[in-house]
């Protein structure tokens, strides 16, 4: 497996490649608290390009923060980095990857061809609404990834279902996919049953979504 | 400043004063979970104190005259530089969280007696989400213009919102791709206190110029200002005014809260009516006529007053 370190402002990424290959990649963002699989998973068996796996900060390989700071959108900004790297891909997600996948999904429309948000850590988030305001001190002397205030932080993260479907609706009318956003959850955090309701979103397999992008 | 920054002409010499202006009485830092936090304080050290949040993109020098007629009322007046503001260190990610973290860290280092809590703008909204994490550490506060509205944003057809959702977007994404690598453009010490100046056209040249030689540097080059140029106004993210208006009205400390009249382009344009149906029980809702969104920079005495008048009224 190789391995390209990748700058995200002040953060030091992690972009593995799981699977050589030519053509369109495909990248798998993680879950909260996980890192990325040491070897391309068997639904990518099929996946005609090479298939790539993000590291995000504060997590893996990838460098931390001090003091915390880690949002969903500077996770997308992750991702973005590694879409700048690749030149354009497919994003699959577990839990809060997916997330950012649909965020992303969203924001470069031109280059995200499309995203499959599967279950995983962290899908949830925060919730739909800001829950009572409190403070967690993490340890800050983690001396390894996950960092402690990227699990705290990411797992508060708000999530309203209309801010889940503005991106949607960008992917729909932006990138010329008739259907961008593939679902494979069998957890549907308020955020994802709206997204669910938007035209250009589609349920199927892992396998299925994959051999449909594969295509576009 | 580092040693080796130049040494300033006659002209910059001469911008570093500035009628009322006074550099604080003692700095010190406050290590805040990695972080390092650039504390100014301003009188009796032993006097009741109040924490002073700057705004986004502001930094505690803005205070220099606004503080020490707080000092002069008889407060132990702290100020800090936010994370990745004025001389604070800058940090690899930001976000709210460590911004309240890091208020609670500076209102730590001076004791656990209830302060007062003094904030403008981003620092009205950080003191104010501060209180309802630690309602027990405050006693009062004063907002200075940072309190949102709920009102709507004009009418702008879909398509049209998703075309300026995209700019956006895609804005702000090129900027993170970009931001490794940036650093502030150098200018004139005038150049920057005119560009300054259209954000707070009401400042006199003299005063401009005065804040420029606290928030911003002389590098070889020539002047810059001091923040992180990582950090980007105009972010966003899911956050909805209504959360924070609706929790207005849960505080449970008396609270003074200030209005401008005057719409800028960092301004809230918050009205009283639109603040009236989530005030908490003690509080009072002052709008300065012909004063924009820098309300203490402009108008430091006026703002001065009404401060130490609600601090007595509410010791009474």
């Amino acid at each position: 497996m190789k391995t390209r370190r990748l700058r995200h402002a002040r953060i030091e990424l992690a972009l593995h490649e799981l699977r050589a290959g030519a053509g369109r990649a495909l990248l798998l963002l993680h879950g909260l608290g996980e890192r990325s699989p040491s070897a391309a998973p068997p639904f990518a068996e099929r996946w005609p390009g090479p298939v790539f796996a993000l590291d995000f900060a504060g997590h893996g390989e990838s460098s931390m923060s001090i003091g915390g700071g880690y949002t969903a959108e500077v996770l997308m900004g992750d991702a973005d980095t590694a879409l700048r790297e690749l030149g354009s891909a497919t994003l699959l997600g577990r839990g809060l990857g997916a997330y950012v996948a649909l965020l992303l999904a969203g924001a470069r429309p031109a280059q995200v061809r499309g995203a499959v948000l599967c279950d995983g850590l962290g899908l949830a988030g925060g919730g739909a609404e800001a829950a009572t305001p409190s403070v967690v001190y993490p340890n800050p002397h983690a001396a390894a990834p996950p960092d402690p205030f990227a699990l705290v932080e990411l797992a508060r993260d708000v999530r309203p279902p209309d801010y889940a479907t503005a991106f949607v609706r960008q992917a729909n009318e932006l990138s010329g996919l008739e259907r961008p956003i593939t679902v494979c959850c069998a957890e549907k955090p308020d955020w994802l049953e709206a997204a669910l309701r938007e035209p250009g979103v589609q349920t199927a397999s892992i396998e299925d979504a994959l051999a449909y992008y594969a295509k576009r | 400043m580092t040693n080796s920054a130049p040494a300033l002409d006659a002209d910059e010499r001469a911008a570093a004063q500035y009628p009322g202006a006074r550099l604080p009485d003692r700095r010190r830092s406050v290590h805040s979970l990695g972080v390092n936090l650039a504390v100014s304080e301003w009188g009796d050290e032993h006097a009741p104190a109040i924490f002073c949040s700057h705004g986004g993109f502001d930094f505690s020098g803005t205070f220099d005259v606004f503080a020490p007629l707080l000092a002069a009322g008889g407060y132990r007046v702290v100020v800090w530089d936010q994370r990745g503001h004025g001389d604070s260190d800058h940090a690899p990610l930001y976000s709210w969280d460590a911004d309240i973290r890091d208020l609670l860290n500076v209102l730590d280092s001076i004791g656990r007696e209830p302060a007062i809590l003094l904030g403008h703008s981003k620092g009205g909204s950080i003191s104010t989400t501060a209180i309802q994490v630690a309602p027990q550490r405050v006693r009062a506060f004063v907002n200075i213009d940072g309190i949102p509205s709920h009102r709507p944003p004009p009418d702008v057809a879909d398509h049209e919102r998703t075309k300026l959702l995209a700019t956006e977007l895609s804005g702000w994404l090129d900027h993170r791709r970009a931001a490794g690598a940036k650093v502030r453009r150098a200018d004139t010490l005038g150049g920057l206190a005119e560009r300054r100046g259209r954000m707070n056209p009401r400042l006199s040249k003299p005063w401009l110029r005065y804040l420029v030689t606290r928030g911003a540097r002389k590098d070889a080059d020539g002047w810059r200002w001091k923040i992180d140029p990582v950090l980007r106004p105009g972010g966003f993210g899911p956050w909805r005014a209504q959360w924070s208006m609706a929790r207005l009205a849960s505080l449970p400390v008396p609270l003074l809260g200030l209005l401008a009249t005057e719409s800028e382009p960092m301004g809230w344009d918050t009205s009283p009516a639109d603040v009236k149906p989530v005030l908490p029980p003690r509080a009072e809702i002052v709008q300065l006529e012909g004063v924009g969104h820098f309300i203490h920079i402009e108008q430091p005495a006026r703002v001065a007053k009404l401060v130490l008048d609600f601090l007595r009224s509410v010791a009474a």
